[in-house]
């Protein structure tokens, strides 16, 4: 079964961070990314920019409607993703525990709702 | 195989359900990982055993013959669903339509297995912690949603839609059915003790001579009893586990005390201590001796060790009461609740006199004790006792208004009728 990761944490947190420690971060969620395809569970993730370079666009009203900023305002913002490929929620939930975004922010761990053979 | 009439297949089948619902529940869903199909799987093997029985007859062995029905029924709806959108219920594997199951008669030897991976597959964190037991209590013990709402007090509608959402949740997040890592446990043994001990306080409860019926001992009591006794061998490092045990084998001997031989509700501290089974109670005081060396304090330990006391009369041939004031004001702050309140206050008004105890049941509001039949009756104990007869009488009437039909109403009723013919 598949298993999103949807990393949520304060960007403001993040704001003054020195390009040192930004680096250490990477390197960091690089070895997560190997660990995860060593153990072969690894599917796709992404690091994304902050919420205020977001752009929404909607046709929900009709016609094509496209604003800046992000859908909802938020305390915490979603900051990046990690796909997984697990058994069952329990081993899922492990590799969510290990992800470096738990230790500053939070983890919502989603099942794929997608029909088999459609991804 | 004999034939019978539509309404004997039907009682004979309500009384099969009773203590087959939950087994039944149990292996299909910890094979096929949804327990909601599985209930509806059950659910047609009950209709066809209503069409077949009637002119076929009783089956040797009808619990096998709902397994093989139910299963027939989740493997057609399993096809069904897969010609229909491709997709298969249970797996994402392409193969997944075959339910892996062994022979209908053999599933039942792994039974305890089945029960124990769907105990704590309801159990997982990330199930609402409120919802866990009397997901357990529905799916494992086979009580019906309406039975668990009164236990919970809850609107029966609300906890239908919750437990309908958590079984949506199992299946759809893909929760293990497995008996998880041994480190996992304490954080999900709570929900499965608790749900146990409500499946033998509600078989307790019902436990009764209906209106015209024979005397029964519930059959799901003896089935909480073999769990607890199952779980208290399984966990033997939780205290919890087998304070549980202890606390429902003490209970469970006193079963042929409970009621007199017209089948009348005969109160704890009046029971004769010669009726109780002996060896139960030894098995209770063992499994509570050995949770005691943990030294960790906990809920069932307490009320088992209040048990233990009242056991003690046997030998001694008196109640100590002091002992169980002390016990339930432990309870009071592990956790209280309006049962632990009012048993505490009728001990204090045993220990120290009525106004002590109607003091310590001043802990309830007015408004709490008129919702809770154990307190009105408790409240209407102390006015009798202190010559306030009519309001007496009066909670006595609220009280067996709350109350279902049952012995519990009738002791009720009879004493209520006793004491208003002392004011006539």
């Amino acid at each position: 079964m598949r298993y999103t990761f949807l990393l949520y944490s304060r960007e403001a947190d993040f704001a003054n961070v020195p390009p040192e420690a930004m680096a250490e971060q990477l390197q960091v969620f690089g070895q997560y990314i190997g660990a995860l395809q060593k153990a072969g569970v690894f599917v796709d993730t992404d690091w994304l920019q902050p919420t205020s370079t977001a752009t929404t666009v909607s046709l929900a009203t009709g016609s094509k409607v496209v604003q800046d900023g992000p859908f909802a305002e938020t305390k915490e913002q979603l900051g990046g993703y990690f796909v997984v490929d697990a058994p069952n929620l329990d081993v899922a939930l492990d590799w969510a525990a290990k992800c470096p975004a738990a230790k500053y922010g939070r983890i919502e761990v989603r099942a794929s709702a997608m029909p088999p053979g459609q991804k | 195989m004999t034939v019978m009439d539509a309404q004997t297949c039907e009682a004979r089948l309500s009384q099969i359900a009773r203590v087959s619902h939950g087994r039944l529940v149990a292996i299909l869903a910890s094979r096929s990982r949804d327990i909601a199909a599985s209930e509806d799987a059950v659910a047609n093997a009950y209709r066809a055993a209503l069409e077949v029985w009637p002119s076929k007859g009783l089956p040797a062995n009808p619990e096998a013959w709902l397994m093989r029905a139910a299963k027939n029924s989740l493997v057609d709806k399993a096809r069904s669903a897969f010609s229909r959108t491709s997709t298969s219920l249970y797996d994402d594997s392409g193969e997944a339509m075959e339910i892996p199951m062994k022979d209908p008669d053999s599933e039942f030897e792994d039974l305890p297995d089945h029960r124990l991976k769907l105990m704590f597959a309801a159990a997982h964190p990330a199930i609402d912690a409120s919802i866990r037991a009397p997901l357990i209590m529905q799916t494992v013990l086979g009580l019906e949603a309406a039975e668990i709402a009164r236990l919970f007090c809850l609107p029966v509608a609300t906890m239908a839609q919750r437990l309908v959402r958590a079984k949506s949740k199992i299946r759809d997040v893909g929760i293990p059915f497995e008996v998880p890592d041994r480190e996992h446990w304490p954080e999900r043994i709570e929900a499965v003790l608790e749900a146990v001990y409500g499946a033998y306080s509600a078989g307790f409860n019902s436990a009764a001579p209906d209106q015209q019926g024979e005397p029964t001992t519930d059959e799901r009591c003896a089935d909480a009893l073999q769990l607890a006794d199952m779980l208290a061998v399984l966990l033997p490092e939780e205290p919890e586990a087998l304070g549980l045990a202890a606390l429902i084998a003490f209970s469970a001997s006193r079963a042929g005390a409970r009621l007199s031989s017209d089948g009348k509700l005969v109160p704890l501290d009046e029971q004769d201590p010669y009726l109780w089974d002996a060896q139960l109670v030894a098995r209770a005081a063992e499994f509570l001796s050995v949770a005691a060396q943990y030294g960790v304090m906990g809920r069932f330990q307490l009320e088992a060790a209040v048990h233990a006391v009242h056991a003690d009369r046997r030998r001694t041939g008196q109640t100590n009461w002091s002992a169980i004031v002390h016990l339930y004001g432990g309870l009071l702050t592990l956790a209280p609740t309006r049962g632990v309140i009012v048993a505490r206050a009728y001990a204090v008004s045993k220990w120290k006199g009525i106004s002590d105890g109607q003091a310590a049941l001043g802990m309830l509001s007015d408004e709490e004790i008129q919702t809770f039949p154990a307190a009105l009756v408790c409240r209407a104990h102390f006015s009798a006792e202190s010559g306030e007869r009519i309001g007496a009488l009066r909670d006595l009437e609220c009280a067996i208004k709350l109350l279902e039909p049952g012995v519990e109403q009738r002791y009720l009723q009879t004493k209520y009728e006793a004491l208003r013919s002392t004011i006539l």
